[in-house]
C-alpha cells in the first residue's frame, strides 16, 4: 500500500489509498472490462481475517471502521481497533509543492474557459497552443522546485517524484504536438525533434564538459558527444565538433571534411522556406544516395567512429540500435530513425513506425511500461486510450482533468459520451474538483472547476460547499460569497443559520440577529427577538442598542422583530420625554396586534407612568382602548387547576398590578374627559 | 507597473505587511511579513526582496522575494502588524494575540509575548468560555489594541502580561478592524456598517461617537486613516464600496464610491503620498486610486466607463477659508474639478486578494491563490 497516515480529529486516524480507485472501477464497470486488478489497501490496526468492516462514502473520501459483527457466534472477544479511518483517494493533493501546480494551473484553466468567446479560427489555435505551453511551463517550474529541494537535501514528501512530473510533461508535450498543434508532414518531425531534445537534457552538460577541456577531441566522451548530437539531429554542432577533430588529427581531416559536408548539405525543412514537400523529398533522396555511395566506397573505412556516424545518418536500424544506451529510450530511437529514413513522415503513418520502433528497441528483452503504452496510444491518435491509460498510471486527477479539458476545447472529444454521468471532460473535472474540496485549504480552487461543468457541476458544488467547516466569520463570508454569486439560496440560508445558531450559543444576540437578517430567516429572527425581549424583562434594560436602533427596513423581516424595534423606539421616545408620541406608539403596538399577548401586561405596566404624569397624555378614546386591552387580557386568563404557593404569590402581584392599572386608567379617563370637555368648551 | 513579481508559496496568504523603515534611513522597503490562513498548519513568515536573489544564484531570478524565516502560528492569522522593527503582532482565529520577535543574526522568529485568551465568548449559563477569533490589531508603541468577533476591545502594552483596559460588549456585532485616530482615540468598524470612535480616557463601555452607513447597513471590513489629516478616514465594505468619512462632522460618509464587486478586504492610504489609495477585494482585484489633482486633463474611469460614483452632497463650503492645499482631495465633493484615476494592478483576475501594504514605491499583496505579488515601481 502506498499512502500515509495523518492525524484526523476526534481520535480517528486517516489512511490514504493512492490512486483514483473508486472511479476507475466505475469507469471499467461501464465499459465492461477490467484494466487490471484493483490495489488492496490495508487498514493499519484492523485484522481483516477476523473482523468485519463497514464503510460509508463521503464526497471525496470514505469512512471505514471495524464492526463488532462476527461470523462465528461464540468467539472470544478480541479487542478491536478503536479508530474510525478516513480513506482518501487523491493523496497527491497533499503534496506541498504540487499546491503550486494546482494554484497556478487554476489560473490558466479559468483563462482557457474564456477563450471560447474571444477567439476564433487561426488565432484560436494559437491561443490553445499557448495555453498548453503555459500548463507545461507550470509543470516544469514544479520540477525545478523539486530538483532544488532535492539538491538542498530536504526531505521531500516522498509520495510524488520528479520522474512522474517529467513523465507528465513528456506526455503533455507529445499530445500538444499531435492533437493541438496538429503539425502536418514535414514540420511534424521538427516538432518531434524538439520534443526529444527537450527531454534529454544531459547533452548540454556533456557538451560543456567536453568543450571546456584542454583538448576536446581527446576527451574520453568526445565521440559519445558527437554521436548524441547526430542522434538528436543537431548537425551544425556535430560539424563543429568534427572540425575540432580534423584540426587535431591531420590523418582523418579529409574524412571529417567529407562527413561534415554531408551534414551541412542534408536537406531540412526550415520554417521560413517555401519549398514543397515533394521538392524536399527529391533533394533528400539525392543526399541519401550520396551518403550511401560514400559508405559503399569505403570513404570512412579507416575510422569506425565516422563510419558508424554515417550509418546513423543513413537511418541504418542496426547502427542505431547499437547506440541504444545513448538513445536511452524507444521514442528517441523512433524520432532519430524517422529523421534519417523518412523525414516527411505523415501523421497517419506515425503509429506503424512507433510500434515497430518500440518492438525493435525492446527486442523482446523487456515489456512495455505504462508510459510506453501511453505514448504509443498518442502516436496512434487514440486520445481516449491516452486519457484512460494516464488515469490508471498516474495517482492524481490533475493531469487527465486538465489535458482532457484542453483537448475538449480543441473540439476533439465531442463525439464521446460515457455510459454514466456526463461526458468525459466533465467527469474528470468533477473528480479533480472533489479531490480539491477534500483538502483542508484547496476548496476555493475547486469552485471554479465545478462552475465549468455544465451538467453536474452545480449539484456537486452544492453538496461540497455545505461541508466546509466555518471556523471564522471571515471564512464563512468567503463561502457565502461563493454561494451568493451563484444564487444558491438554500446554501446561503443554511450557512447564515449555522452562524446565527453559533452566535446564540455564544450569547451574541446582536450578531445572531444580523445573520438571520442577512439570511432573511424570519423564524430565526423571531426566536432571537424573543431572547432580546426575555432579557429585557429580566434585566429591565436593552442590550445591543447599536443594532436595534439601526434596524431600518430590516425590521419588517418578522413581526416579533418589528415589535422589538418599535418597543425600543417607545423607550427612546419616553427617554426623550416625547410622551404623547410614546403613548400612541405604545397603544398601537397592542391594537395592531404586533405585540405578543404574553407581553401585553409589560406594555400596560409601561403605560402606568404615563398615566401618572401631571399633564394628560392619553386621550379619552385612547384610555378606553387601553381599558379594553386590559379587560381582554384578563378575560383570556385561563383558570388554574390547583395553584401552589408560588403561583398564589404571583397571582397576588398580578392582581395588585391590575388594580393599580384600573385606578390609573379611571383617573386618566376622568382627567381627559374634563380636559377635552373644557377645551371643546373654550 | 510593468514589473510585478508573483511567487506561489503553497499557503493561502491572509496578511502582508512591510517592515517599517528605521527613522531617517534612506533605504527602501526590503522586508515584509506574511501570515497564512485556512491551512492545516499556519505560519507567520518574513520575506526579503533585497538582492538576495542575485547572491543565491540558483534561488531564482532577480526581484523574486526570498523566505527569510517562519514560525508556526496556532490558528488562522487574522491580522498582522509590525510593532517596531523587530516585533510583529499577530491576531489569531483562536482569540490569541502573539508578539513575535525577529532575530536578524540567525534569522529566526520567536514568541516574545502572548495573550492566549484575549478574545472569548462567554456561553449562556456556562462559566467556561470558548475562544472567539481576534479580527484586528493595531499598534502604536507601546500600545496594542485588539478587536474580535466577541465585540470586545482590548488595550495591551507590549511589556504587560495583563490587559491595560478591556471593553466588554463594546459592540453587539462583530468588530472587523481597528485603527488609531489620534491617541488615545481609536476607531472601529463592525458588521452592521458602523464606524465607532472610542476614547480610552472615558469610563464605561460607550463609544464617544457613532457614524454609520444608511440603508442596507453593509458590513464594513477595513478602515484606514489619512496619514496627515487625521479626520479623514476611508473604509471598505462588504458590497465593495469605498467610503470616505470626515469624522469631525456628520454621521454619514462624505462620499461613497462604487468600487469592487465583492468584499473589500483592505484599504490603505499611501503613507507618504496620501493622494494615492490602494484597495483589494474578494473579487480578486487590486486597485490603485489616484486623486492627485495636478494633472487636470486626467481621464477618469468614473466619468468615462460604466462605473458610477455617488457623491453624497455633504457640503464643506463653510471651510473655504481654509487654505486650498489643506483640503484633502478625498473630501472634495466637486466631481468636475477632482477626478480619481483608478488603475488595476494585477495582470489577471485571481482568487481573493486578502491583503496589501504599501511603503514608498513598494507594494506587496497576498491572495487565496497562494501567491504573493510584489512591485517596486509603484509610481513609475
Amino acid at each position: 500500500m502506498r499512502g500515509r497516515s495523518t492525524a484526523a480529529p476526534a481520535g480517528s486516524r486517516a489512511a490514504n489509498i493512492c490512486g483514483p480507485e473508486r472511479s476507475r472501477r466505475l469507469w471499467c464497470g461501464a465499459m465492461e472490462e477490467l484494466d487490471g486488478e484493483p490495489t488492496v489497501t490495508l487498514i493499519p490496526g484492523v485484522n481483516s481475517q477476523k473482523k468485519q468492516m463497514c464503510f460509508d462514502w463521503g464526497p471525496g473520501e470514505m469512512l471505514v471502521c471495524e464492526t463488532s459483527f462476527n461470523k462465528k457466534e461464540k468467539s472470544e472477544m478480541v479487542p478491536g481497533c478503536p479508530y474510525i479511518h478516513i480513506i482518501r483517494k487523491d493523496i497527491d493533493v497533499y503534496c506541498k509543492i504540487l499546491r503550486k501546480l494546482f494554484n497556478e494551473s487554476h489560473g490558466i484553466f479559468v483563462g482557457l474557459q474564456r477563450i471560447e468567446e474571444e477567439f476564433t479560427g487561426k488565432s484560436r489555435k494559437a491561443q490553445l497552443v499557448r495555453v498548453s505551453k503555459n500548463y507545461r511551463s507550470v509543470i516544469r517550474a514544479c520540477m525545478e522546485e523539486m530538483h532544488q529541494l532535492a539538491s538542498k537535501d530536504f526531505v521531500t514528501s516522498g509520495m510524488f517524484s520528479i520522474s512522474i512530473l517529467s513523465a507528465m510533461e513528456l506526455i503533455w508535450n507529445l499530445c500538444e504536438i499531435l492533437f493541438i498543434e496538429v503539425a502536418p508532414a514535414g514540420p511534424l518531425l521538427l516538432h518531434l525533434l524538439d520534443w526529444v531534445r527537450l527531454h534529454v537534457c544531459e547533452v548540454d552538460s556533456l557538451s560543456a564538459d567536453v568543450l571546456g577541456s584542454e583538448n576536446p577531441s581527446k576527451h574520453q566522451d568526445f565521440w559519445k558527444l558527437v554521436t548524441i548530437l547526430v542522434l538528436q539531429g543537431r548537425l551544425d554542432e556535430a560539424r563543429q565538433m568534427l572540425s575540432k577533430e580534423a584540426d587535431a588529427s591531420p590523418t582523418s581531416a579529409g574524412m571529417c571534411r567529407v562527413l561534415g559536408d554531408l551534414m551541412r548539405t542534408m536537406p531540412v525543412l526550415s520554417p521560413g522556406n517555401t519549398q514543397t514537400l515533394t521538392e524536399l523529398e527529391l533533394k533528400w533522396q539525392h543526399w541519401h544516395e550520396e551518403c550511401e555511395r560514400h559508405l559503399q566506397d569505403g570513404t570512412f573505412a579507416s575510422s569506425p567512429h565516422l563510419e558508424s556516424l554515417c550509418k546513423i545518418m543513413l537511418g541504418d536500424e542496426a547502427a542505431l540500435l547499437e547506440q541504444k544506451e545513448l538513445l536511452s529510450n524507444w521514442y528517441h530511437f523512433l524520432v532519430t530513425r524517422l529523421l534519417y529514413s523518412c523525414p516527411t513522415v505523415k501523421p497517419m503513418d506515425l503509429h506503424c513506425y512507433a510500434q515497430s520502433s518500440l518492438d525493435l528497441f525492446l527486442g523482446g528483452e523487456s515489456s512495455a511500461e505504462p508510459l510506453d503504452n501511453i505514448l504509443l496510444a498518442a502516436f496512434e491518435f487514440d486520445i481516449h486510450q491516452v486519457i484512460k491509460e494516464c488515469s490508471i498510471a498516474l495517482s492524481n486527477w490533475w493531469f487527465v482533468a486538465h489535458l482532457t479539458d484542453l483537448l475538449d476545447h480543441c473540439k476533439l472529444l465531442q463525439s464521446h459520451n460515457l455510459y454514466f454521468g456526463s461526458n468525459m471532460r466533465e467527469f474528470l473535472l468533477l473528480e479533480y474538483a472533489s479531490g480539491l474540496f477534500a483538502h483542508h485549504s484547496l476548496w476555493q480552487l475547486g469552485v471554479d472547476y465545478f462552475d465549468h461543468c455544465p451538467e453536474l457541476g452545480r449539484v456537486s458544488l452544492e453538496l461540497h460547499i455545505e461541508r466546509i467547516p466555518l471556523s471564522t466569520e471571515q471564512k464563512a463570508l468567503k463561502v457565502l460569497r461563493v454561494c451568493e454569486q451563484r444564487q444558491m439560496t438554500e446554501q446561503v440560508r443554511s450557512i447564515c443559520k449555522i452562524l446565527a445558531m453559533k452566535a446564540v450559543r455564544n450569547n451574541r444576540l446582536g450578531s445572531a440577529l444580523s445573520w438571520s437578517i442577512r439570511a432573511k430567516d424570519a423564524a430565526f429572527a423571531t426566536l432571537v427577538s424573543d431572547r432580546f425581549l426575555r432579557d429585557y424583562c429580566e434585566r429591565g434594560c436593552f442590550s445591543d442598542l447599536d443594532l436595534i436602533d439601526n434596524l431600518g427596513p430590516a425590521m419588517m423581516l418578522s413581526d416579533r422583530l418589528t415589535f422589538l424595534g418599535k418597543y425600543r423606539e417607545f423607550h427612546r421616545l419616553y427617554g426623550e420625554k416625547r410622551f404623547v408620541d410614546a403613548a400612541s406608539l405604545l397603544l398601537s403596538l397592542m391594537t395592531s396586534q404586533i405585540a405578543p399577548r404574553s407581553f401585553w401586561m409589560t406594555l400596560l405596566t409601561d403605560a402606568l407612568p404615563l398615566l401618572e404624569q401631571k399633564q394628560v397624555i392619553f386621550s379619552a378614546e385612547q384610555t378606553y382602548e387601553l381599558m379594553r386591552c386590559l379587560e381582554d387580557l384578563i378575560s383570556e386568563r385561563p383558570a388554574h387547576g390547583e395553584p401552589d404557593a408560588q403561583q398564589l404569590q404571583d397571582d397576588d402581584i398580578e392582581t395588585t398590578k391590575v388594580e393599580m392599572l384600573r385606578i390609573g386608567l379611571a383617573r386618566n379617563l376622568a382627567r381627559s374627559i374634563i380636559k377635552e370637555g373644557s377645551l371643546d368648551g373654550s | 507597473m510593468e514589473e510585478i513579481y508573483a511567487k506561489f508559496v503553497s499557503q493561502k496568504i491572509s496578511k502582508t505587511r512591510w517592515r517599517p523603515l528605521s527613522s531617517g534611513s534612506l533605504q527602501t522597503a526590503e522586508t515584509f511579513a506574511t501570515g497564512s490562513w485556512d491551512n492545516e498548519e499556519n505560519y507567520v513568515s518574513l520575506w526579503s526582496i533585497g538582492d538576495l536573489g542575485n547572491v543565491d544564484s540558483d534561488g531564482g531570478f532577480e526581484g523574486d522575494h526570498q523566505l527569510l524565516c517562519d514560525i508556526r502560528h496556532h490558528g488562522d492569522v487574522m491580522d498582522l502588524q509590525f510593532f517596531d522593527q523587530e516585533r510583529i503582532v499577530a491576531a489569531s482565529s483562536t482569540g490569541c494575540v502573539t508578539v513575535f520577535l525577529h532575530h536578524p543574526n540567525n534569522q529566526t522568529l520567536s514568541v516574545s509575548q502572548q495573550w492566549t485568551t484575549a478574545h472569548y465568548h462567554a456561553g449562556p449559563g456556562s462559566p467556561s468560555c470558548s475562544s472567539a477569533p481576534c479580527t484586528g490589531v493595531v499598534c502604536n508603541s507601546p500600545e496594542i489594541v485588539t478587536v474580535g468577533e466577541d465585540g470586545r476591545i482590548n488595550l495591551f502594552r507590549a511589556d504587560y502580561k495583563e490587559a491595560i483596559k478591556t471593553i466588554d460588549n463594546a459592540d453587539s456585532s462583530t468588530l472587523h478592524a481597528v485603527t488609531f485616530l489620534r491617541t488615545p482615540e481609536i476607531l472601529t468598524v463592525n458588521s452592521i456598517g458602523q464606524l465607532k470612535i472610542w476614547d480610552f480616557r472615558q469610563q464605561g463601555n460607550e463609544p464617544s461617537q457613532i457614524l454609520s452607513l444608511t440603508g442596507d447597513r453593509a458590513p464594513l471590513h477595513c478602515v484606514d486613516r489619512h496619514p496627515n489629516q487625521q479626520h479623514v478616514v476611508a473604509t471598505g465594505g462588504q458590497d465593495g464600496m469605498l467610503s470616505i468619512w470626515d469624522v469631525r462632522q456628520g454621521t454619514m460618509p462624505v462620499s461613497l464610491l462604487k468600487a469592487h464587486e465583492a468584499e473589500m478586504w483592505e484599504v490603505h492610504f499611501h503613507p507618504s503620498n496620501p493622494d494615492h489609495l490602494f484597495t483589494c477585494s474578494e473579487d480578486g482585484s487590486l486597485w490603485h486610486w489616484d486623486a492627485s489633482t495636478d494633472v487636470p486633463e486626467k481621464s477618469s474611469l468614473f466619468h468615462q466607463g460604466g462605473r458610477s460614483s455617488t457623491f453624497l452632497s455633504h457640503s464643506i463650503s463653510n471651510q473655504t477659508n481654509v487654505h486650498q492645499s489643506l483640503i484633502s482631495s478625498w473630501l472634495s465633493t466637486d466631481p468636475a474639478r477632482d477626478r480619481i484615476e483608478i488603475t488595476s494592478l494585477l495582470p489577471s483576475r485571481t482568487l481573493s486578494v486578502n491583503s496589501l501594504d504599501v511603503l514608498g514605491p513598494c507594494l506587496v499583496c497576498g491572495t487565496d491563490a497562494e501567491a504573493i505579488y510584489v512591485t517596486r515601481q509603484l509610481f513609475s
